[in-house]
């Protein structure tokens, strides 16, 4: 990566970081925070301006940079896990976006604390949001941090650190500034700019093989050295019984995780009401379904002409697989075209970091302030204002907490952290949403039950997996203490976090309130009361 | 549609109105909000901006510390009333004939992608037609259901639910408001 290149991408990426401030501060003049401001964003978004945003929201870099990497090297592969991501908005579209956005305020607690004994509903559903987020964070902190160290050739700890620590503070400034109006805009940017550069660069792979798929698909596959395996699964996931099993869990935990996401769920009260929440999910699923599939062309496209040898000789997890493809489209890397894409890039990927990092963390810092702290100081009489304050403050801490963590995991694997992510909020978050709004005989002690009982076992098993000891690729390679086989809990975990929903509720004393749950039925459906 | 407004559902007793109370202005508000579902969240009183907040709430919110006694029972009562109310039933009924068979299909079909690819390989490599093979197939048919089943989830809301639930929610509102005895 030569000098022009970096410069390039750098004051791109300074445009980008000085649009973003500007639209923070013009975002933020005179707003008094309240918390429907905070939180919600004033509520008054459009479906379409909300569905661009939870686009913005979901696909991270992970998906603009990895899953085109796994395809370019493995093939089919890439697909496979590619499709989780986008079935499992169905969950969503169908369970939650409506219900949730009739029935809470501003986070995935609310509804659950809602039909429930408020205080222990409240702390547990909050702790389970709050480590979510925290996991994704870091997942997202760690990317950004290797980002860096790929695109700009600037190898060693010190750009690295710096990376982690300046994302963190521009994340801090956007959230407790400028509240969820601000985060809602720069996802909105984030994802019109994805969404460009993946067109440009799908449109120049298809001019270069002139619209002819098979041929791409053929191309890539010959140049893969695998030949006809290289389109069809298992060259990644197949191995032993162990990583067929890992890849089931792995894909569970896509499909019931993204309804569980807290980041994701509060978007959905920036707007007025659940027929724009649904409206708005449509909106995301088309971006979304769209845009993983052209992050499939770019795959097979990287694949047939960068090559996987090329790919994997510039970074083995094949995350520079876009950049090194945008250089080759441009015209290579001597000419104006190869720098001026590689730069455009490099620079979306960095966006698109920075605003899944600013989602996550106004969410965090909404489980926190509006959950934990409300709950943990109801007595003395906490006012919405002073909510406000403590989630801006919140926010601070939070960035300081992921800035620390993101600097400590620096050699934990991206997908894992992600896919983790996904697995706890499978295993702590969804099964309670849904006893809670659709379980008649549900109970506080059900509730509490369902999120300990996904969210103990979720971390719990990954403590025993062979991610934290007992392989020479994990975190502690010295020791070994383990005893579950897969990287993934999400298999085991999701059941369980189910049963303990239902064993807390068969053996509870407590009679479950039937005005509170026709209070809820109603009100999900009909959208009654709902602000 | 506009006739059933302020009919509570079920054969309830219709909300007592004394006069003096801002009703006429409620009434207003409500009715724009009528007209423009999209934008009703401010019917509700929650405008922007309002940094105290605790604006006017005409229903019991999703926090329940709020004013202690009859108030409340009253409003709980409404919902149960809804909640038995044939029309309600119907509109539940309507969304999870839809929801239920539609999760139970992709979630199988889901399932059956993934043990398929990851257990049996070779048949998800059988070719098609030219590089296009099983696998090929079987994974822009995920993309496909999605899109599919997600049009139709719209599609069916908007013509089988959407008008029934909008006037149930006022109806509920109206109720629950009454139960309260016409004030907040």
């Amino acid at each position: 990566m030569t000098g022009d290149h970096q410069t390039l991408a750098l004051l791109l990426f300074s445009v980008f970081v000085a649009v973003t401030l500007g639209i923070t501060t013009w975002v933020s003049r005179n707003r008094h925070g309240s918390a429907e401001e905070f939180y919600a964003g004033g509520r008054l978004f459009s479906p379409m301006e909300n569905g661009f945003a939870i686009a913005g929201d979901y696909a991270s870099a992970a998906s603009f940079l990895g899953v085109p990497g796994l395809i370019a090297l493995f093939g089919y592969d890439g697909v496979l896990y590619v499709v989780g991501f986008l079935v499992g908005w169905l969950v969503v579209l169908f369970l939650v976006a409506e219900l949730v956005r009739n029935c809470g305020r501003f986070t995935l607690a609310d509804v659950v604390a809602a039909r429930m004994s408020e205080r222990p509903v409240r702390i547990a559903a909050g702790t389970s949001s709050v480590t979510v987020s925290v996991l994704y964070l870091v997942a997202q902190m760690v990317g950004a941090g290797s980002l860096v160290a790929l695109l700009l050739g600037r190898t060693g700890g010190a750009a690295q650190v710096w990376t982690v620590i300046g994302v963190g503070a521009l994340m801090v400034i956007y959230v407790s500034l400028g509240g969820m109006r601000a985060t809602t805009w720069i996802q909105i940017v984030k994802a019109v700019l994805l969404l460009g550069g993946t067109v440009v660069l799908t449109v120049l792979v298809m001019i270069r093989f002139h619209g002819d798929l098979d041929r791409l698909l053929l191309t890539a596959a010959e140049r893969s050295g695998h030949g006809s395996a290289f389109l069809a699964p298992g060259l990644h996931y197949g191995g032993d019984w162990t990583a067929r099993l890992d890849f089931i869990s792995l894909g569970l935990a896509l499909v019931l995780g993204t309804g569980g996401l807290p980041h994701i769920v509060s978007r959905f009260y920036t707007v007025p009401t659940a027929l724009a929440a649904r409206r708005s999910t449509i909106w995301s699923i088309g971006l979304i379904g769209a845009f993983y599939l052209m992050t499939i062309v770019l795959g097979f496209g990287a694949a047939a002409i960068v090559g996987p040898e090329a790919v994997k000789g510039s970074n083995g997890a094949g995350n520079t697989a876009v950049p090194l493809l945008a250089l080759d489209l441009g015209g290579g890397a001597s000419s104006t075209g190869g720098t001026v894409l590689f730069a455009v890039v490099a620079a979306v990927a960095f966006a698109t970091i920075l605003a899944v990092v600013a989602g996550i963390t106004l969410a965090s810092s909404a489980s926190v302030a509006h959950d934990l702290y409300a709950s943990l100081r109801r007595r003395r009489g906490g006012r919405p204002r002073s909510e406000v304050a403590v989630a801006r403050g919140a926010a601070v801490g939070i960035g300081v907490v992921a800035i620390a963590l993101g600097l400590v995991a620096r050699d934990l694997n991206t997908a894992f952290l992600v896919g983790l992510a996904f697995a706890v909020a499978a295993s702590a978050n969804l099964p309670v949403l849904l006893y809670s709004l659709f379980w008649r005989g549900f109970t506080t002690r059900g509730a509490v039950w369902a999120v300990y009982g996904g969210l103990i076992p979720a971390l719990g098993l990954v403590a025993l997996s062979p991610v934290v000891s007992g392989s020479p690729g994990s975190l502690f390679p010295g020791v070994d203490f383990q005893f579950f086989p897969l990287d993934n809990p999400a298999l085991v975990s999701v059941p369980l976090g189910f049963l303990a929903g239902w064993l807390g509720t068969v053996t509870s004393a407590e009679l479950p309130d039937e005005a509170k749950h026709a209070e809820t039925e109603v009100r999900s459906l009909t959208g009654a009361g709902a602000v | 549609m506009q006739s059933s407004n302020g009919r509570p559902p079920g054969g309830g007793g219709a909300p007592d109105r004394t006069p003096g109370n801002h009703d006429g202005q409620e009434q207003a508000r409500e009715d724009t909000a009528y007209r423009d579902p999209w934008y009703d969240a401010l019917a509700s009183g929650w405008g922007e901006g309002d940094g105290t907040a605790a604006p006017v709430a005409p229903v019991p919110a999703a926090r329940r510390e709020d004013r202690p006694g009859g108030g409340a029972r009253a409003a709980a009562e409404a919902y149960l009333e809804v909640q038995r109310s044939p029309e309600f039933q119907e509109v539940r009924r309507r969304y999870r004939r839809f929801v239920v068979p539609a999760v139970t299909a992709f979630l199988a079909w889901y399932v059956a992608y993934v043990v398929t690819a990851t257990t049996a390989p070779d048949f998800m490599a059988r070719p098609v037609a030219g590089a296009v093979n099983v696998a090929m197939l079987a994974g822009l048919g995920q993309f496909l259901t999605t899109f599919l089943l997600a049009w139709a989830y719209a599609r069916h809301a908007r013509l089988r639910r959407d008008r029934a639930a909008l006037e149930l929610r006022w109806n509920t509102q109206e109720l629950a408001r009454g139960a309260r005895g016409g004030v907040l």
